[in-house]
């Protein structure tokens, strides 16, 4: 009897040898605009790491506010430049781990009139609602004002706008018709067949740094800092790419 | 107005208009069908009930979804919308009002229909000996008798819709002036970190909460004891 449970225990621990270092747990706040790439880049993180990205979608104005009232994310994926700088400049994040993850593309869609000619589609204004992110919550938001005052469309289009509070209720609000057509960004049309776009040229709106930073909550976690260091590696930028992100200002 | 700037009074305006427009359109909607849940020996009545009830348990995003398909052009609203020329009835304040009733309806129905319950029939029988026809029974017995739980019932909705956020996020859009309520014009002052608008309007919400609950039940037991 003796000599089985001594056998027991030296399997139980020989095999405990073979098993791989303990796998850690890092949250994410990922904009929301970020949502189906993050979740390609997190099941390949966990497939070459063995760690466990838990992502939480949602809008960068919200996350920032709960991350300044102790939320527990240890990492920030940003929709905007301006948010992660603030997280390092009021103490909330680790300076020097900030970088531009992604630079976003903004889309014209519709799925109710034909906006392949974008510029004409807006001046011309054959419709009653036009879908954008809040600006004051998502940089996308803002791009779209940016770049509607860039046309001198604005004045004329600004009783039609209807907001989101998200960039992916904006999206919801086209897809519905409920909108006729709106601003989203172009990773969220990936896979999406239906209606058409016009792709925003970069020059009509300042660029839409996206940047991640990790925070003081992750300071010490593994899992987190390979998360940031996976991210900026050439496996995670061609999923970004694929997605219709920029990675570089030509 | 009130020595306030336009972004703190035009969605405290538009707060006690959708409320009291819904409230009273509620009371008008939820009053037969609570006298119907309270009196009716039909087989399906709980399942009935239960459906009335289901915008208590579902998540309002889940609620405002349901409402945007529905109120879109896919849907019974875009039918209603294109009377005048319109494609939907989202981002209006219609739309608003509409999402409103649906989701403040238990809260309304629940206590008229306790309230027309506990008037029980023994107070119709006596009418109808008196030459009484149920229609004047109903409007001269029944409804007062049960007016605590109707007075409960126009509070509880009335409150529930000044709070109600979910639903309006989904449907509303946010335009000033139309569907930019007290709750997302204070979701807008924290994202923009206002914190000053934003502990005005959330303070204002508070001690108004607070002051319709405290009238509720003080009102309440003065016309419980009256009718006694």
């Amino acid at each position: 009897m003796k000599l089985t449970g001594l056998v027991a225990a030296l399997v139980g621990f020989l095999t405990s040898l073979a098993a791989p270092v303990h796998a850690d747990v890092t949250h994410v706040a990922v904009a929301a605009n970020f949502t189906e790439p993050a979740k390609e880049i997190a099941a390949l993180f966990k497939q070459k790491t063995g760690h466990e990205a838990v992502l939480i979608f949602g809008a960068s104005g919200a996350f920032y506010t709960q991350i300044t009232h102790s939320a527990p994310f240890e990492v920030f994926l940003s929709a905007d430049a301006e948010r992660p700088k603030m997280a390092v400049d009021n103490g909330y994040a680790v300076p020097d781990t900030l970088f531009t993850y992604a630079i976003g593309k903004l889309v014209l869609w519709s799925r109710v009139i034909d906006v392949t000619n974008g510029e004409a589609a807006l001046k011309a204004g054959n419709f009653q609602k036009l879908s954008i992110a809040n600006p004051v919550a998502a940089p996308y938001g803002t791009a779209a004002v940016e770049t509607m005052k860039a046309l001198g469309a604005y004045d004329a289009l600004k009783p039609k706008i209807v907001q989101g509070n998200s960039i992916a209720q904006a999206f919801q609000f086209i897809d519905t018709r409920n909108a006729e057509l709106g601003f989203v960004a172009l990773s969220q049309l990936h896979g999406v067949t239906e209606g058409t776009r016009w792709e925003v040229p970069l020059k009509l709106h300042a660029p839409i740094f996206q940047d991640a930073v990790l925070l003081k909550t992750g300071a010490n976690s593994e899992a987190s800092k390979a998360f940031l260091a996976f991210l900026k590696g050439p496996e995670a930028r061609a999923i970004i790419a694929k997605f219709g992100y920029v990675l570089e200002l030509s | 107005m009130l020595g306030m700037p336009d972004e703190i009074w035009v969605p405290i305006k538009l707060t006690i208009e959708l409320a009291t427009i819904s409230t009273l359109s509620l009371l008008v909607v939820a009053t037969p069908l609570a006298w119907w849940l309270a009196r009716s020996k039909a087989w399906f009545k709980e399942a009935a009930a239960a459906i009335v009830s289901l915008p208590m348990v579902l998540p309002p995003t889940v609620l405002g979804f349901y409402l945007l398909i529905a109120l879109g052009p896919d849907g019974p609203g875009g039918l209603i919308a294109s009377l005048w020329g319109a494609r939907t009835l989202a981002f209006t304040f219609t739309g608003l009002v509409i999402g409103s009733i649906l989701s403040s309806m238990p809260f309304v129905v629940q206590p008229i229909r306790n309230a027309f319950a506990a008037v029980g029939d023994r107070p119709l029988e006596v009418a109808s000996t008196l030459r009484a026809s149920p229609r004047r029974a109903f409007w001269t017995v029944a409804l007062p008798l049960a007016s605590p739980g109707l007075l409960t019932g126009a509070v509880l909705g009335f409150a529930h819709t000044v709070g109600e956020f979910g639903v309006i996020l989904m449907i509303g859009g946010n335009i000033p002036g139309r569907t930019r309520v007290m709750s997302t014009a204070i979701f807008d002052f924290v994202e923009t970190m206002r914190w000053r608008e934003a502990n005005l309007l959330a303070g204002g919400m508070v001690a108004f909460a607070f002051v319709v609950i405290l009238a509720m039940t003080l009102l309440e037991k003065r016309f419980t004891r009256a009718g006694a």
